[in-house]
């Protein structure tokens, strides 16, 4: 019953399909082999004939086609960016690197100035990735070496349900009740025991820390499935080596699970970092939409995608629209820089670790 | 050869009955929305025509307008001149309905109904009262019990014709306001917290002690928010209110310019509330498709007879009818002088 789709797709993929099995599934340590044997079975020298025939179009066809794809992914981009970019030219010509370097935003004047909005986005992101890490990284832990098996496909099920709630319910819950919780609790406790200069007085509920409060929440979940991924990833072997050698549970997570995870965690953490960034809608709601940079975390403040969001339907003039579309072109310049970063991250810390010897 | 001549016509075809379907197109003001889609299905009953209309902003609406897209916009902010340059005829402005902005606040154990002058108004917006118990309000207010809190404003966050209106009237009463904050439909804020939308504002004033802001008269209304009294032109204290919007308005036609761009903030006559506006249809005073001009002009004169009848029970203020008459012979010179050329220009497309 299985077999017939499995010889369908035929040779070629064979060896990456086998790889594919190992990196998803490698820590139920019986999956391997049945779905290696399976392959094996589906009868190589059967799928090599039609292969050999079907090579001449088929297959250019499909290289043809599947490059089409990526391609145009690459053009879309392109596309996106000049799209931008022609936008943004009246403004880019009229501020220069004021936009950049001023926190004035005022559409009547027509001075336009970023700053303020560049710090509240990765502001508001920074907060949402300082409390999301841990959490997302810790509940992971739990759920593939600590929970009982029983309960980790719930626990993660409920994790990745935060997931699928849309953003609007998540700003929705930001004012009715995160908000009035911040102003009465959290924020009055925050005053009192550290102050000044990141907890100062009034609070209204609406600010950085609870944009970044909810921000985290919504990370989470990336955050938490990805690491969970990874720390399945790492051969049972390892952690059985760690355990025949007489190290306790901790510290058989610590150098066994957590040290050779580091790329991969790292790759999780920016990931979640980037959808912080270009959260919209729930932000708006929460974070009071003031543009202004202060050391206070629970004043005000205001974010790139939220000012688009806010200001771009009823921008009339045609320098405000301008400005608006650069700051765009900033936000992905932003978005792409990170992601970029935690590449670099990625690589030179996979590099280090198979000049160790480790393999992932 | 002949599929490809087959699917050309067919592809030809789609956009023809498309068009037949729907028979006016428009875009604009989220303000008027809840009017207009009435207006648009009872019409629609009526006669049969369908205008299918897109609440994306007043300032979307315009350049939707501008670019051809749309047959009509509509707009809470009149359009700078230079923008009605762009247009490809020119355009006219006609008023449709009425908004009144109602200055609402929270502070818990004081009445409904803090008078307060212009001065007041602005100084608080500018942040420079920033208390309740600030000695100007309470000059103004004797009896009344008002605590020694802290003033939070809130504000709109996204651009709206609320904040035009508002604004507008601030610079028109506070010379330090237009020389240091000025008018537009998103201005940078002196003081206080953004919220997207009426709904969010009125939100806040409600969650914050000590807080006021501005929103439109029906969520004020719906929310039950108290609101100030302020002072107008004649010294009087009016209510917000359907009926002192269009006193206002009444008071403002001597004045109204041909064009109807014309602000009705701060009007004279005791029962005129001082911060309100019109909402215009933005309509070219020429279209190519002279069945759609005339579709047009029929359904605008039925907006200021029959549609203004609906207004009230949504809390829309209606159009004093001495102004009622004046906007009809304005919407009767669209296409008027040579229907002719349009029905030539109509075949080139």
């Amino acid at each position: 019953m299985i077999r017939k789709p499995v010889s369908k797709p035929a040779k070629g993929i064979d060896p990456s399909q086998r790889t594919v099995v190992k990196l998803v599934r490698p820590s139920k340590p019986d999956s391997p082999i049945p779905s290696y044997d399976m392959s094996r079975g589906s009868g190589s020298e059967r799928a090599a004939i039609p292969l050999v025939t079907g090579k001449p179009w088929g297959d250019r066809a499909f290289k043809n086609l599947t490059a089409g794809f990526a391609g145009l992914i690459l053009l879309l981009a392109i596309a996106m960016v000049w799209e931008l970019w022609l936008a943004a030219s009246e403004s880019v010509s009229a501020m220069g690197w004021h936009f950049f370097l001023t926190q004035k935003w005022d559409p009547v004047l027509d001075h336009f100035g970023a700053l303020a909005f560049v710090y509240g986005t990765i502001a508001s992101a920074l907060i949402a990735f300082l409390i999301a890490t841990p959490f997302g990284i810790g509940i992971a832990l739990f759920l593939t070496e600590i929970a009982p098996r029983p309960m980790r496909e719930p626990i993660s099920f409920l994790v990745e349900i935060l997931a699928a709630i849309p953003s609007v319910v998540y700003g929705l819950w930001g004012i009715f009740v995160l908000a009035p919780l911040m102003r009465s609790h959290i924020d009055p406790f925050l005053i009192g025991w550290i102050g000044k200069p990141l907890f100062a007085a009034p609070s209204t509920g609406l600010s950085l820390l609870s944009a970044g409060i909810i921000l985290s929440i919504m990370i989470l979940p990336t955050i938490m499935g990805i690491s969970r991924e990874v720390f399945q990833a790492i051969p049972r072997g390892t952690r059985e080596a760690a355990l025949a050698l007489g190290a306790t549970k901790w510290e058989t997570i610590r150098v066994a699970v957590l040290h050779p995870s580091r790329g991969g965690l790292l790759g999780a953490v920016m990931l979640g970092l980037g959808r912080a960034l270009g959260e919209t809608m729930a932000v708006t709601m929460v974070i009071g939409n003031r543009p202004e940079i202060s050391a206070n975390i629970l004043g005000p403040s205001h974010t790139i995608a939220a000012v688009i969001a806010n200001e771009f339907a009823e921008a009339t003039s045609d320098i405000h629209l301008s400005a608006l579309a650069e700051l765009g072109l900033v936000l992905m310049g932003i978005t792409i820089l990170i992601n970029l970063a935690a590449r670099i991250l990625v690589w030179s810390t996979a590099s280090r670790l198979q000049t160790a010897g480790d393999d992932s | 050869m002949m599929k490809i001549r087959f699917s050309l016509a067919a592809f030809l075809l789609i956009p023809s009955a498309l068009s037949f379907a729907l028979d006016l197109n428009g875009a604009g003001s989220t303000f008027i929305y809840p009017l207009a889609s009435k207006w648009f299905s009872e019409y629609n009953k009526k006669t049969g025509i369908k205008i299918n209309y897109q609440s994306i902003g007043s300032g979307a609406g315009i350049r939707q307008l501008l670019t051809g897209t749309v047959d009509f916009g509509a707009s809470d902010a009149t359009m700078s001149d230079e923008d009605m340059k762009k247009g490809k005829y020119p355009i006219l402005h006609l008023p449709a309905t009425m908004g009144a902005v109602a200055i609402v606040y929270n502070l818990p154990d004081a009445p409904t109904g803090i008078k307060m002058t212009p001065d007041i108004l602005a100084g608080i917006f500018l942040g420079d009262i920033k208390k309740w118990d600030d000695k100007a309000i309470m000059a103004l207010n004797p009896g009344m019990k008002i605590p020694g809190q802290d003033i939070s404003v809130a504000h709109r966050s996204d651009g709206s014709g609320t904040t035009s209106i508002f604004t507008e009237y601030l610079s028109k009463v506070s010379p330090k306001w237009l020389e240091k904050v000025g008018k537009g439909t998103a201005v940078n804020w002196p003081v206080g917290l953004g919220g997207k939308g009426n709904e969010a504002v009125a939100g806040l004033v409600k969650q914050v002690a000590g807080s006021i802001g501005y929103v439109e008269l029906a969520y004020a209304l719906e929310n039950k928010l108290s609101f100030a009294l302020i002072r107008n032109q004649s010294g009087q204290y009016p209510l917000p209110s359907i009926e002192t919007t269009t006193a206002a308005a009444a008071s403002a036609i001597e004045t109204m310019p041909a064009d109807f761009r014309a602000s009705i903030t701060n009007m004279p006559g005791k029962d005129s509330y001082p911060i309100c506006g019109f909402t215009w249809i933005l309509a070219f005073k020429k279209y190519d498709d002279a069945a759609k001009a005339k579709t047009l002009v029929d359904f605008l004169t039925w907006s200021m007879d029959e549609g203004q009848k609906m207004g009230p029970a949504l809390h829309y203020s209606p159009l004093p009818p001495s102004l009622i008459q004046k906007i009809k012979v304005a919407i009767a010179t669209i296409n008027e002088n040579d229907p002719k050329t349009g029905v030539q220009a109509s075949k080139g497309d």
